[in-house]
């Protein structure tokens, strides 16, 4: 009963979204038909189209399996975002400053980026455990912190003066994810992302550690009274989440670019909030959902470049999906009602 | 509608999110000036139907009726406004507060500006008075006793005009000689010309003081009756629906070695109050050592020094030779202590989670559920399917949620994870608090069942009939401190705990002294 209801709920959330998005566009475009079209089959039309929507949900899975693992253990970090932009940052400076053979280049990429992923996202834990801070606020101000030391190691260290906007020098060739399919841009980062899916799964479902998680993010006083060293989990799980978020920031970079250009913080964290709930925090449903936000968003661009509603209309969509999907209320008068019917042997 | 009826209550059906049908048809006439019983097995759906008549739950279907007209409640100010008054059994208070600006909290005195403390203060003194329910009207909530805190909450509810009330187990938290003082008062009251609801599952209790009683069982009407038609024995069939015997049989104590101690433990809280005041005692193999006492007078904080959630500032706590004072809750769990939290969605599961996930949670860590070095799903269905049947836990499968069972059900699986790990000291707090009596019966057995395994066991009860009737020795707490040491359980009563928990009497200190051996 519940997981039906709960596979009907998310089906209705999504149906008043598209609903919604089509009323819109009815309403401002000039155009309706193919503003339709293309924001729901575009990705379809081509084979670059539709792989560019798995190449773009590379970083997505990343960072929701991040937000998923920390939320799971009922924490609200945000920190992830400083472990991906500093992620990418470590990338740059080790493909730019240290020269490795092909092969052996990403794999040290990964390990190191995964590691000062982890190291910052242990700042947070620590202090919530030891000084009984928030998390959610010492993460987002030292996500600004991380952020503008980014900008200041690429601009001191690592800038093409030459180039005339903000980039670092360019990356090491051996320094790259290998593409998968050509004529797209589908790469190597995106089996990387599903490993990562498979062991967080393994984690948090089939090791003590994911035990230790789960119960604590259920009922941490329960936790503490079956002997869980609850300090030792929050700080741990925030650990492997950055250290993924860093992981997320060097794949997306060696996958999709060839120089350090994140002048804005591309603030995948924030979509790695959205995965995690419409995942329910499971790292097994963060592949789907990830490949949904990023096939609306594909075929918001193809439809804001083909025709005269903008792509901001994804924001619409999105926000309507998070309002129905955490609306505790949402749909339980008509799940109650069947309870009750159920109950009572249809009486009612 | 027959003439008389204050309130009514017609086909009431409740179902609560998750499909749990609390009330089904519940029919009840209450007359205007009778003291009406309303009894029924825990989770017989006493609570449920209350809460719909105080428009605190909306009923699924039927209808409520006061003074003969139908009402459609909203919320509680709804039934307030139309005289009803509840008395709850966690009490509605602002501890911090004095028991006069509780009083009239939410109904305040004075202008907007400003509230008027000594008005309020003459009004508590003038209900106190009338009513002959003596409160402190300028002491604050924290300081006054439990028994002193339920005569608040009845006045809170007179002060706002109440002429039906309704009471909620209101002598789960008192002594046999409050209970009696409560008594007299509910009938001034009667004769005041108020009508009130008396909940409950003690039988002598209603006896004693009601006109008649509405019972109920799963959720159904089994009928009203004037009080004098039925004796006990009846009402019980009516309430359980077959015999049930909660005098536990059990063997002569053959008390083994004394493997527990506590010496001269005190702790004080962070707001420097003393919850533990020099308790030492020790427990034998093969003894039921009881705990009585009134809720909130040290036992608590006893029992989590003791588990190992809380720190003493002094003493020592010995385990089979071993000091355990400073040691963690899983090395504490890993030398033979097992513990039955007193609140069980609290402290004692996680209710959102599996009954699997609740079930090894002591087992967890260790290799009995592994396989490849990763957690087994099929050994943890396994393991958890033996411990749900051999404890009776009624259950569709392992991996719905805790929150789906009945309270009787989840203390049972609790009490089975706890038994299943050969522990040589199970902490049992509040066993059998809150749940049906078929439940009660069968943890009951199965304590006595450790006991003749030769397991040292602390039972902390509130239920005085419960700790006579298991313990073979008992301590009566009172402010933190032991003050009454009893080893002749068969010699004692509830009248004499009853003096105990309230202060009036203490045992000498060399008779207390002796609960505790080297």
């Amino acid at each position: 009963m519940s997981k039906k209801f709960t596979a009907i709920r998310l089906l209705c959330a999504f149906a008043i979204a598209m609903a919604l998005s089509i009323a819109i566009i009815l309403a401002v475009s000039e155009e309706p038909g193919t503003a339709i079209f293309n924001l729901f089959i575009g990705p379809l039309q081509s084979k670059r189209h539709f792989f560019e929507v798995f190449s773009s949900s590379v970083p997505l899975i990343f960072t929701g399996l991040a937000l998923g693992l920390v939320f799971k253990s009922g924490n609200f970090s945000m920190i992830s975002d400083a472990c991906l932009y500093i992620g990418g940052v470590v990338t740059a400076a080790i493909a730019i400053e240290i020269a490795l053979p092909a092969g052996v280049h990403p794999v040290v990429i990964m390990i190191a980026a995964a590691a000062v992923g982890g190291l910052i996202g242990s700042i947070p834990a620590l202090l919530k455990v030891y000084f009984h801070t928030n998390e959610l606020v010492t993460s987002l101000m030292l996500n600004y912190v991380f952020y503008y030391l980014g900008i200041y190691t690429i601009t001191k260290f690592l800038a093409d003066r030459e180039a005339g906007a903000f980039a670092s020098r360019k990356y090491a060739s051996t320094a790259v994810l290998p593409g998968i399919l050509s004529g797209t841009n589908f790469h190597a980062g995106y089996l990387i992302a599903i490993a990562v899916v498979i062991l967080l799964y393994l984690l948090v479902f089939k090791t003590k550690f994911g035990y230790e998680i789960r119960v604590s993010g259920s009922n941490p006083q329960f936790a503490k009274y079956s002997g869980i060293n609850t300090s030792r989990v929050i700080i741990l799980t925030q650990v492997v989440a950055g250290a993924v978020a860093g992981l997320g920031g060097a794949v997306e970079q060696m996958g999709m670019y060839q120089r350090f250009n994140w002048q804005d913080s591309p603030s995948y964290a924030w979509d790695g909030v959205i995965i995690a709930i419409l995942s329910g925090n499971n790292p097994k449903m963060v592949p789907f959902a990830a490949f949904f936000l990023a096939y609306i968003r594909v075929g918001a661009d193809l439809m804001s470049r083909r025709s005269d509603v903008q792509n901001e209309l994804v924001s619409i969509i999105q926000a309507v999906l998070i309002l129905f999907v955490t609306a505790e209320r949402f749909m339980a008068g008509w799940k109650q009602r069947q309870e009750a019917k159920k109950a009572l042997g249809g009486e009612v | 509608m027959e003439q008389g009826n204050v309130l009514e209550a017609r086909n009431i059906t409740k179902v609560y999110p998750g499909g749990v049908v609390a009330n089904h048809n519940v029919n009840l006439e209450i007359r205007r000036g009778e003291i009406h019983a309303l009894v029924g097995e825990n989770g017989a759906g006493k609570s449920t139907l209350m809460k719909m008549l105080f428009g605190m739950l909306a009923p699924t279907e039927g209808q409520i009726f006061v003074e003969g007209k139908e009402v459609h409640f909203s919320s509680s100010s709804d039934a307030i406004a139309a005289g009803l008054g509840m008395v709850h059994q966690h009490f509605m208070q602002v501890p911090s507060m004095t028991v006069a600006e509780n009083l009239i909290l939410g109904a305040e005195t004075g202008n907007a500006l400003k509230v008027d403390r000594k008005e309020a203060v003459r009004i508590t003194k003038e209900l106190s008075d009338k009513y002959n329910l003596k409160v402190e009207a300028q002491e604050k909530v924290e300081d006054i006793s439990l028994a002193m805190r339920q005569k608040l909450e009845i006045l809170k509810a007179l002060y706002r005009g109440a002429h039906i009330l309704i009471l909620d187990e209101p002598t789960a938290v008192l002594t046999p000689q409050e209970t009696e003082e409560l008594f007299e008062q509910l009938k001034l009251l009667r004769e005041n010309g108020h009508t009130i609801i008396f909940i409950s599952h003690k039988l002598n209790e209603v006896k004693a003081l009601c006109n008649r009683m509405t019972i109920l069982r799963d959720g159904k009407t089994m009928g009203t009756y004037e009080i004098s038609d039925l004796d006990e024995q009846e009402i019980s069939r009516l309430m359980v629906g077959r015999d049930v015997s909660l005098d536990i049989e059990k063997e002569e104590a053959k008390y083994g070695k004394n493997i527990f101690s506590v010496k001269d433990l005190i702790y004080a809280d962070s707001f420097g109050k003393t919850r533990l005041d020099h308790v030492s005692f020790s427990i034998h193999q093969g003894q039921i050592l009881g705990i009585a006492g009134i809720d909130g007078n040290g036992q608590s904080e006893l029992v989590e020094a003791i588990v190992g959630t809380l720190r003493p500032q002094h003493g020592t706590i010995t385990l089979k030779g071993q000091d355990i004072t400073r040691a963690s809750v899983r090395t504490r769990q890993e030398a033979g202590i097992s513990h039955v939290s007193e609140d069980r969605m609290r402290y004692g599961s996680a209710p959102k989670l599996s009954l699997e996930d609740n079930t090894i949670s002591k087992v967890y860590y260790t290799d009995r559920l592994k396989s490849h070095g990763l957690i087994d799903g099929k050994k943890v269905s396994e393991f958890t399917n033996r411990i749900l049947k051999e404890f009776l836990v009624k259950y569709d499968n392992s991996k719905q949620t805790v929150s789906e069972l009945s309270g009787g059900n989840v203390q049972k699986l609790i009490v089975g994870r706890e038994f299943d790990y050969e522990p040589d000291l199970l902490i049992m707090n509040q066993p059998t608090r809150g749940i049906d009596v078929g439940a009660i019966e069968f943890i009951r057995k199965k304590i006595v069942e450790m006991r003749s395994q030769q397991k040292a066991i602390l039972l902390v009860s509130a239920d005085l009939s419960e700790i006579l009737s298991l313990s073979d020795a008992i301590l009566v707490m009172h402010e933190g401190r032991i003050v009454g040491y009893i080893d002749d359980v068969k010699s004692t009563s509830e009248n004499e705990l009853g003096l105990y928990m309230l202060g009036v009497k203490e045992d000498s200190k060399e008779r207390i002294g002796g609960a505790y051996r080297e």
